[in-house]
């Protein structure tokens, strides 16, 4: 087991043979990946990296059964190609592309709710479930098959704790990035109830980030799960961030703050470390105590 | 990107919202001139990206040639949170019989857009009780009916025309803000005169992954010259006061590193998240920013994902190499493309760390010998 992407699931990428497409494409394929389709209008019947190119995703789907696409589109055409990808029957919907404007990010969400598909991202680094499969960019030799679910809001931050995990003999059930912009498809909430059902996953890392609340939710789902979940906050040092006028400060209402989050996790009965280093000596020590 | 208020108040008045009569100034002379246009008392208004210009004592109301001048006069040599004031807004006086507030801007717990009104406006929103705001989310697949801004306008308490009215300027700004591919499009105060409805002031931010496609939009600078620098070439990039300048790639991983570094008692310069596939030409001109901060130590944290190590790596050797770079560089490097990225460090004699913390504290120990 592991939450949302396994062994089975068919993977297409959409802009396979742009830069990031087809380097990415190779990566995914020594995880073990199933890469079954790329797509890239007008350059159907190429292959890239042995995978075989279709002009549209409907076309890909019917001939391979793909259920999932990771989309390596540029900003300004990337919700075309993810409304595409949602419209052709794709299951998990894993979108890479950042600086997507937000309107169609939120059209997309919406959108994808509607049709229940999974959306990762925009603006992700990808899904892992160690050992069964990787959609996104994140580097193949950290991911070790273990105990330990992963969530989290921003990219480089999680391969640095996922690297710190495996380097002490820590392996991961499945490392999602829900995805740094404002509207995404996931939230903490949904993946912690995925968790919290995987049989495989014993422990949970939440990653999280000051601004939105995002983490003070997810510290009302915590405080009923039966699993251990230890949190790491970035910013504690950081500058205030830009603030929208006294709209973005109205929705929040003083939340969003490091210490309103950590005050949150903390009263939920999370462990919360105070440096990315110290996350897997208290993964080890919930692990024990159970 | 935040819009001047003129500027704002332009956009609401192509979608067909009412507001006051007005006219720009950059002198004295040009304020006399808008005040003859506009006719009768006014107010002057410097034009300037922040709020709290009537707290400042920036906001003036005049009625002769001579009050107008000086007022204008006075006003453009005040600064606001050290922003210089280059513009004025000579406006119409309004009758005022009631003030509220009304905004659209992203609500990303929700994933949609949130409409936001108040009765209590023209005050601070923050200090208005929760029970005096209205929200209601908006359907992207369905967007701003009129019988959407009758609902809100009943929940303020409004009936009759002024509801009417009501409905007809929400589906109005609503379609401003969608037209504009605005985050934030605030009126505070909206104000009820007796007869009509008139946007008093305009606060508008245009979603700058958007911009590409707002071609006819003005285009609005509020960045020091370094961020601008940075901004230009796709950085993000924060001053801070320390001696540490830092350059690692991701949001997070970026506040993580300074959140270490000031943790081992280091004093960072900068937040400079040079994100994610940069190249090698990106990440030389992102350290060419960082050496203009005149920092004791620039500390990299690369964690390649969509950023390749061996990219990063030949950026730091022709960083070294072309600039003859005496900053002690401290660099850590894992990831995507890492044994490459290593060799190519190793044969240029530069050494490089595998593991966060201890870098950070190699930089935090060399920014200490220099001090």
């Amino acid at each position: 087991m592991a939450i949302i992407i396994d062994e089975n699931t068919r993977v297409v990428v959409q802009n396979i043979t742009g830069r990031q497409g087809s380097f990415h494409t190779g990566q995914m394929l020594a995880f073990g990946t199933r890469v079954v389709a790329g797509v890239a209008p007008g350059k159907g019947g190429q292959t890239v990296e042995g995978v075989r190119v279709f002009d549209t995703v409907d076309q890909a789907v019917r001939a391979t059964g793909a259920d999932a696409s990771v989309v390596f589109i540029p900003a300004y055409q990337a919700g075309d190609g993810a409304f595409e990808a949602i419209d052709a029957g794709i299951r998990v919907l894993v979108v890479i592309t950042e600086h997507i404007p937000v309107a169609d990010e939120i059209e997309l969400v919406t959108y994808a709710r509607q049709k229940g598909v999974t959306l990762v991202g925009p603006n992700t680094f990808g899904i892992v479930s160690s050992g069964k499969c990787k959609i996104g960019i994140p580097s193949n030799h950290f991911f070790v098959p273990g105990p330990v679910g992963v969530v989290a809001r921003s990219g480089t931050l999680t391969y640095e704790i996922a690297a710190n995990l495996a380097a002490a003999g820590l392996g991961q059930s499945t490392v999602v990035g829900l995805g740094g912009d404002r509207a995404v498809g996931l939230s903490f909430v949904e993946v912690l109830t995925l968790f919290e059902d995987d049989p495989e996953t014993k422990a949970v890392v939440l990653i999280g980030e000051i601004g939105g609340n995002a983490e003070e939710e997810a510290a009302g789902y915590i405080a009923g799960m039966s699993k251990p979940v230890v949190a790491y906050i970035a910013g504690k040092s950081a500058p205030p961030g830009k603030r929208m006028g006294h709209a973005g400060a109205i929705i929040e209402r003083g939340r969003g703050t490091f210490a309103g989050k950590v005050e949150a996790l903390l009263a939920s009965g999370a462990r919360v470390a105070s440096l990315p280093h110290e996350v897997p000596a208290l993964i080890g020590n919930v692990l024990q105590e159970r | 990107m935040k819009l001047f208020e003129y500027m704002g108040k332009d956009l609401f008045r192509a979608h067909g919202i009412k507001v006051p009569a007005g006219q720009v100034a950059a002198t004295p002379a040009e304020a006399v001139a808008a005040w003859r246009h506009v006719g009768g008392p006014v107010v002057v208004k410097p034009q300037v990206l922040t709020g709290k210009r009537g707290k400042a004592g920036g906001i003036r109301f005049v009625d002769s040639a001579a009050a107008v001048a000086a007022a204008a006069g006075d006003v453009l040599a005040m600064e606001f949170g050290g922003l210089k004031v280059d513009k004025l807004l000579v406006e119409e006086k309004i009758a005022i019989s009631r003030e509220y507030y009304l905004a659209l801007t992203v609500d990303g717990a929700a994933g949609k857009t949130v409409l936001i009104a108040s009765a209590s406006g023209g005050m601070d929103i923050e200090e208005v009780a929760e029970e005096g705001i209205v929200k209601r989310h908006i359907d992207p697949l369905v967007g701003v009916m009129p019988y959407v801004g009758r609902e809100v306008a009943g929940r303020l308490g409004l009936t009759g025309e002024p509801l009417k009215q009501f409905a007809d300027l929400v589906v109005r700004l609503h379609r401003a803000y969608r037209a504009s591919d605005a985050e934030l499009c605030e009126i505070n105060p909206l104000v009820w005169t007796g007869a009509e409805f008139v946007a008093a002031d305009a606060k508008v931010t245009i979603d700058d992954d958007a911009l590409f496609r707002q071609k006819d939009l003005p285009r609005v600078a509020e960045k020091t010259d370094v961020e601008k620098a940075a901004a230009d070439m796709g950085l993000a990039f924060v001053q801070l006061d320390g001696d540490i300048a830092v350059m690692a790639n991701g949001a997070g991983i970026t506040m993580a590193t300074l959140d270490t570094l000031s943790h081992l008692g280091g004093a960072p310069a900068n937040f400079l998240d040079a994100g994610g596939g940069t190249g090698t030409e990106g990440t030389v001109k992102a350290l060419e920013l960082l050496l203009g901060l005149n920092p004791k130590v620039i500390f990299i944290n690369i964690f390649g994902g969509i950023t390749r190590c061996d990219d990063v790596a030949r950026a730091v050797v022709r960083f070294k190499s072309e600039r003859l770079v005496k900053v002690p560089l401290v660099i850590r490097m894992v990831g995507t493309n890492e044994a490459e990225g290593l060799r190519i460090l190793r044969e240029a004699g530069i050494p490089a760390h595998r593991v966060m913390v201890e870098a950070a504290a190699s930089a935090v120990a060399l920014a200490g010998k220099g001090a």
